[in-house]
């Protein structure tokens, strides 16, 4: 006597292999953080620049969730990464909160909750009316901190916080191995949490959403509120993103709300290339490094290498320096 | 009373004056979008470089302020063509977010070599005796550049209007606008008509470079700092809609004067606030379709 089967079981499993062999770890994925461990001994001095590498991983890492994998073009991510480092920063300034660890929770979980208030509007729109609506809300938002600037310090900012040391033993040092370490650490806990999303069933619904919003909402699929959660989880780690920048960095203006923060940020993904995690990783290094070393030449000639890789990013790679690896080394594994 | 009423005069004046500004400059952006989907972020580079195209030609040059400005619209409307033939054409299929990039890297691309070539610091353009000072209209007086801005936005709307709903050109333009597919199918060489609108808007956005540069300077990141508030004239408007980029400039350019007068610390916050609630409750702006 065999079990009676369901039907759909075999697809059922099929589907569940396929999620299974994908969420696989690989040998490659150790790279990455082989290559931030060895930088920590053969840069020791450039440690300080190195977290701040490390924390635009993260943040790209955050817009990576949304526009990547769920396709939501934004143009206001700069927003949460400013809640996240004002969090940390007012925290520590007014109320004396100056635990790191409980920082970064309390900037994920305040982020979170903009990013799921905004979203649950917000999120009803595509093409212009989406791109305006997210510029309009980081904007808003450095406004109200421009018209509180009693509180907020304005665009002089919140200088010269200081932070206990990290689980109370690590203390910050002058190079800033410690703060390294810690941003390190970070990054490895949202990557492998936002790993876990993104092979997900749920992960795979955003990348339906992404490729055929119509047939999503035709099989039943609740496009609208998977769209606020990944918001509300990308939202949360641009927050974590931000609450460490202010906590490295030891002061946070109002400059973290700007139009150029948010277009950055973009920028650094699409040079690494979207919707492949890695990408977050290729794009904000290769970004961060070009920019330490062209705009202490010329912030201009800078500036317009940018616009220029921008222009032929679009036109010969669009998937990015990831893709273009692909191309060049096709035995690699399918993503 | 009489103080009231006097400010109350002041911030309409002044509102609509900015508001001609707000819709000369946009106004190309709009039609251009309507047509073809195409989001332009490079928009406001056009409009930079008409602005310091007329500071060449009246500092440099020694052109009048007036010939000066049609020189520089004319120019950029020609340059705007070959970009549109070669570059933007090659994504009116692509997605949003390739639109984006392309057209923020030529705005970057543009920022970095004004900045080259005049610095960054605020340049400023010499007036002809009849714009400078005020002119009096009886019961009071009122700078005589905004009331020039004022009546040139008056005649540019009426030319544009006529041209656009009682021209052959323009009904082409908006059957096109309506259903493109349905135009071309009629024989409407859509195509062509795109680049002639995109030259025009490109000359118009020029033109709105130039007359910007009494009103804040300018710098070479006007392409990026005005950009957002013509892109939300246009999303507040309605795409490709003449009515709604009018009717849009108007309510934002008079919001933010009158916040910027009562309540000079909230900046920008009025006009961001107005926008959000526009596009909540009608997120196609007010005369776009759905």
């Amino acid at each position: 006597m065999t079990k009676p089967v369901a039907p759909g079981q075999a697809a059922r499993d099929r589907a569940a292999e396929f999620l299974i062999r994908r969420h696989r770890l690989r040998w490659p994925e150790v790279l990455p953080w082989l290559l931030a461990i060895a930088a920590f001994f053969l840069f020791p001095d450039r440690m300080t620049f190195g977290s701040q590498v490390l924390i635009a991983v993260m943040f790209a890492l955050s817009l990576d969730l949304i526009l990547g994998y769920a396709g939501i073009v934004t143009l206001g991510h700069a927003a949460f990464f400013g809640i996240g480092a004002y969090t940390v920063g007012l925290g520590a300034a007014k109320l004396g909160w100056t635990e790191p660890i409980s920082g970064l929770f309390a900037a994920a979980i305040m982020a979170a909750l903009i990013g799921f208030a905004s979203g649950w509007f917000l999120l009803r729109y595509r093409g212009l009316t989406l791109l305006m609506l997210t510029l309009a809300t980081a904007i808003m938002l450095q406004e109200a901190g421009n018209l509180r600037s009693d509180i907020s310090g304005g665009y002089d900012g919140l200088p010269g916080l200081t932070f206990q040391p990290v689980l109370g033993v690590f203390d910050y040092d002058l190079y800033g191995h410690t703060y390294f370490l810690y941003v390190l650490a970070a990054l490895a806990i949202v990557f492998f949490f936002v790993r876990r999303v993104v092979y997900s069933p749920f992960g795979q619904a955003l990348t339906g959403i992404r490729e055929n919003v119509r047939r999503m909402h035709a099989i039943g699929s609740p496009v609208h509120r998977r769209l606020v959660t990944v918001y509300t989880i990308a939202a949360g780690i641009a927050g974590v993103a931000g609450a460490l920048f202010t906590q490295t960095n030891a002061y946070v203006t109002l400059t973290v709300f700007d139009f150029d923060n948010s277009a950055k940020v973009m920028v650094m993904l699409i040079l690494g290339g979207t919707g492949r995690l890695y990408g977050a990783f290729a794009g904000a290094v290769v970004y961060m490094v070009l920019e330490d070393y062209f705009s202490k030449l010329s912030p201009t000639f800078w500036q317009f290498g940018i616009g220029l890789l921008l222009v032929l990013a679009v036109l010969f790679a669009r998937r990015g320096i990831l893709g273009l690896l692909e191309q060049a080394w096709p035995k690699g594994k399918k993503p | 009373m009489q103080k009231i009423a006097q400010i109350a005069v002041s911030i309409l004046f002044d509102g609509l004056a900015y508001a001609m500004f707000l819709f000369i400059t946009s106004v190309g952006l709009s039609v251009t979008m309507g047509l073809m989907n195409f989001v332009n972020l490079a928009h406001g580079a056009f409009a930079m470089t008409g602005g310091y195209f007329v500071v060449t030609l009246t500092r440099s040059l020694g052109f009048g302020f007036v010939p000066s400005l049609i020189i520089a619209s004319v120019a950029v409307g020609l340059i705007s063509v070959p970009f549109e033939r070669y570059l933007y054409r090659r994504l009116y299929k692509a997605t949003d977010l390739e639109q984006v990039l392309l057209t923020i890297g030529l705005a970057f691309m543009a920022i970095a070599t004004f900045t080259y070539f005049y610095g960054p610091i605020p340049k400023s353009v010499p007036l002809p005796d009849w714009l400078q000072g005020d002119i009096n209209l009886g019961f009071r007086a009122f700078p005589s550049y905004r009331a020039f801005l004022i009546v040139l936005g008056a005649v540019l709307i009426s030319v544009l209007w006529y041209g656009f709903e009682r021209t052959n050109i323009g009904a082409k333009i908006r059957a096109a606008v309506d259903n493109r597919r349905m135009a071309e199918s009629v024989g409407i060489n859509v195509d062509l008509l795109f680049t002639l609108t995109f030259a025009l808007g490109s000359a118009l956005a020029a033109l709105g470079g130039g007359l910007a540069i009494q009103l804040f300077g300018l710098t070479p990141s006007f392409a990026v700092i005005y950009l957002v508030l013509f892109l939300i004239v246009v999303a507040v408007g309605g795409l490709g809609s003449l009515k709604g980029t009018l009717l849009a400039a108007l309510v934002l350019g008079i919001f933010d004067t009158t916040g910027k007068y009562l309540l000079a610390d909230a900046g920008g916050f009025f006009i961001y606030a107005v926008v959000l609630v526009v596009l909540l409750i009608k997120p196609a702006g007010f005369y776009g379709r759905e």
